[in-house]
């Protein structure tokens, strides 16, 4: 096997074929990316979700975009279940380790959005709508004075309303500025990833896909990718995936592509 | 332990359903029958009942019931008859309205249920209400209030029996060093009551008492006239000894000038499937009479009949 593959291999002065080592660290990359899509796929969506929570907490600051988008992305039974698998893996609730974990005004953030048990039916309550768009804008005018994710009203809010009510809540706020509140969100990072994924979740998804599949995207940003493709299912993501079919040809190789590939296809993305 | 007495050969559920509209039937309303049905069959059974009834009668039960009865044993029978998730939806959802508005029932059952039972509620919450639980309460609630009872009623508690003894020990010095500065709403405190599982908590409290020689409770009672206060101090009672809880609510309902029915009724009806007998245990121990004998003295008519089957008095 070895002859045909002169590529992999680089002159030493020792006379025998040494492993090229930048051959060799992106070779360990492609089939751990491999290793990774198929393992996250073929989990149950529960465990998955609590090992991803678990992994993140662990990993600290740079991470917790990913709670954000765990939280906010699945259904509420589905958050429920990871809830369930969280208690019967680490012997503790989910939301006893993230209080632990984490400080500062994005703890009482994410503890809540892990805690909410949405409702996901069709009412929505106009009235609601209204005065709660309107707390935003308070809260995004009065962003100079106290940061806006420290604003207890808008966390009350985006933890504990309905997608669907938040959804049109977001458009109300566009009738109020002519900025998006994800437009005015640029610095609270977090809460911005909060708001996209509650209100625009295709936006994120368009975010994550492309930053991935850029030239110069890091290890993380590609893991994401990674995650998305394996834990999404069907529904937001169609739109998304359709642009990037393309990219995903170009750029990305092997039987990582292959798998890729493939568990978009079968969910009918 | 439940005081429900369900008795060992079941009429079946179309009979129960005859009988029933029977004792609608006719002038006046036949309460002996209604108490002898509802009051010894159990939620499955009681849902089963609702289900044939309306197709059968083309009518819910609880709408006939409501029609034909009055007063406190409409509210008991109305309350028994729901199952327990619906039950613990209805006190929650009154529990945040305007004018019954009450943070200790909300508090109660976010702290006295286990955590699938409150998952239930959560559940029969949307069903019922078209949003959810947590939404209402952080609506129509504020400041520290909203701030303890949000994270009480969305928390879905561990419930093994593994305690870390080394978190126990940081966690009562931390909480010892809130109370002392009386800073009972911070974020510390909260985190505590709002996350850990109950086992965790009674380890922590026992560690507390063994280190600074009170009991948490009696150094949660700095002022009497702090609501909050009080707010903490029956969370805790409510996650490490609910029966001690239910025990003082009962108590202060019965000896309260002409009782506090709402409060009688909530825990009977609430806990008959439970653990009624514990509590009933307790209130012996602590009042030396027996609870039944409590409520005889303090309520009449088919109100008292109806708590006393369900406090498990078969000579009722």
């Amino acid at each position: 096997m070895r002859k045909g593959c002169s590529k992999l291999f680089c002159e030493d002065e020792h006379q025998f074929e040494r492993w090229n080592h930048a051959v060799l660290t992106n070779l360990k990359a492609e089939f751990k990316r491999f290793k990774d899509v198929v393992v996250l796929s073929l989990m149950h969506p529960w465990e998955r979700d609590a090992r991803l929570l678990k992994k993140s907490l662990k990993k600290g600051h740079e991470q917790y975009n990913v709670i954000v988008e765990i939280t906010c992305t699945r259904s509420s039974d589905q958050l429920l279940g990871a809830r369930k698998a969280y208690h019967s893996l680490f012997d503790r609730s989910i939301e006893e380790d993230l209080a632990s974990h984490i400080k500062g005004s994005e703890r009482k953030l994410l503890v809540a959005l892990v805690s909410a048990y949405r409702y996901e039916g069709p009412k929505v309550k106009e009235d609601n709508v209204r005065s709660e768009a309107k707390a935003f804008f308070n809260a995004i005018k009065n962003s100079d004075k106290r940061k806006v994710v420290e604003d207890d009203e808008v966390v009350r809010i985006l933890t504990t309303r309905s997608k669907l009510h938040l959804k049109e809540v977001y458009e109300q706020y566009n009738k109020l500025s002519d900025k998006t509140i994800i437009e005015e969100l640029e610095v609270d990072l977090l809460l911005k990833e909060t708001v996209e994924c509650l209100c625009t979740p295709q936006t994120y998804f368009t975010r994550v896909f492309g930053v991935a599949l850029s030239g110069d995207a890091n290890e993380d940003e590609k893991k994401a990718l990674t995650r998305l493709v394996a834990t999404q299912e069907g529904g937001e993501m169609k739109g998304v995936v359709a642009k990037f079919e393309r990219r995903i040809e170009e750029k990305v190789k092997g039987a990582y592509k292959d798998v890729l590939v493939g568990v978009l296809a079968k969910d009918g993305k | 332990m439940a005081t429900l007495t369900v008795p060992s050969a079941v009429p079946s559920v179309s009979e129960d359903c005859e009988q029933l509209k029977k004792a609608f039937s006719g002038w006046g309303t036949n309460e002996k029958l209604i108490i002898d049905i509802l009051g010894h069959r159990n939620a499955e059974q009681r849902n089963l009942i609702r289900k044939t009834y309306a197709e059968t009668y083309g009518e819910d039960l609880l709408k006939a019931l409501d029609k034909e009865l009055t007063s406190d044993f409409e509210r008991l029978v109305l309350l028994w008859t729901l199952d327990p998730a619906e039950r613990d939806a209805l006190l929650a959802n009154e529990s945040t309205k305007r004018w019954t508005s009450s943070n200790q029932v909300l508090m109660e059952i976010a702290c006295t249920r286990s955590a699938n039972q409150l998952l239930h509620a959560r559940q029969a919450y949307h069903a019922r209400y078209k949003k959810s639980l947590e939404e209402d309460v952080a609506h129509h609630t504020t400041g520290d209030f909203r701030k303890l009872l949000l994270p009480l009623v969305s928390a879905y508690r561990y419930e093994g029996d593994e305690v870390n003894m080394t978190l126990a020990k940081t966690e009562a010095k931390l909480l010892h060093e809130k109370i002392s500065s009386k800073a009972y709403s911070d974020d510390d405190v909260i985190k505590v009551l709002g996350t850990r599982s109950k086992a965790q908590i009674n380890a922590t409290l026992n560690h507390y008492k063994n280190e600074y020689g009170n009991d948490i409770i009696e150094d949660l009672e700095a002022d009497p006239k702090d609501e909050f206060l009080a707010l903490v101090r029956s969370t805790v009672k409510c996650l490490v000894y609910p029966e001690k809880y239910f025990e003082e609510i009962l108590r202060q309902a019965i000896n309260k000038r002409g009782t506090d029915e709402g409060a009688l009724t909530r825990i009977i009806s609430t806990r008959a499937e439970f653990d009624l007998k514990i509590i009933a245990d307790e209130y012996q121990r602590r009042n030396s009479v027996p609870l039944t004998r409590a409520i005889v003295k303090d309520t009449h008519g088919d109100y008292e009949k109806m708590l006393l089957v369900l406090a498990g008095d078969d000579e009722a």
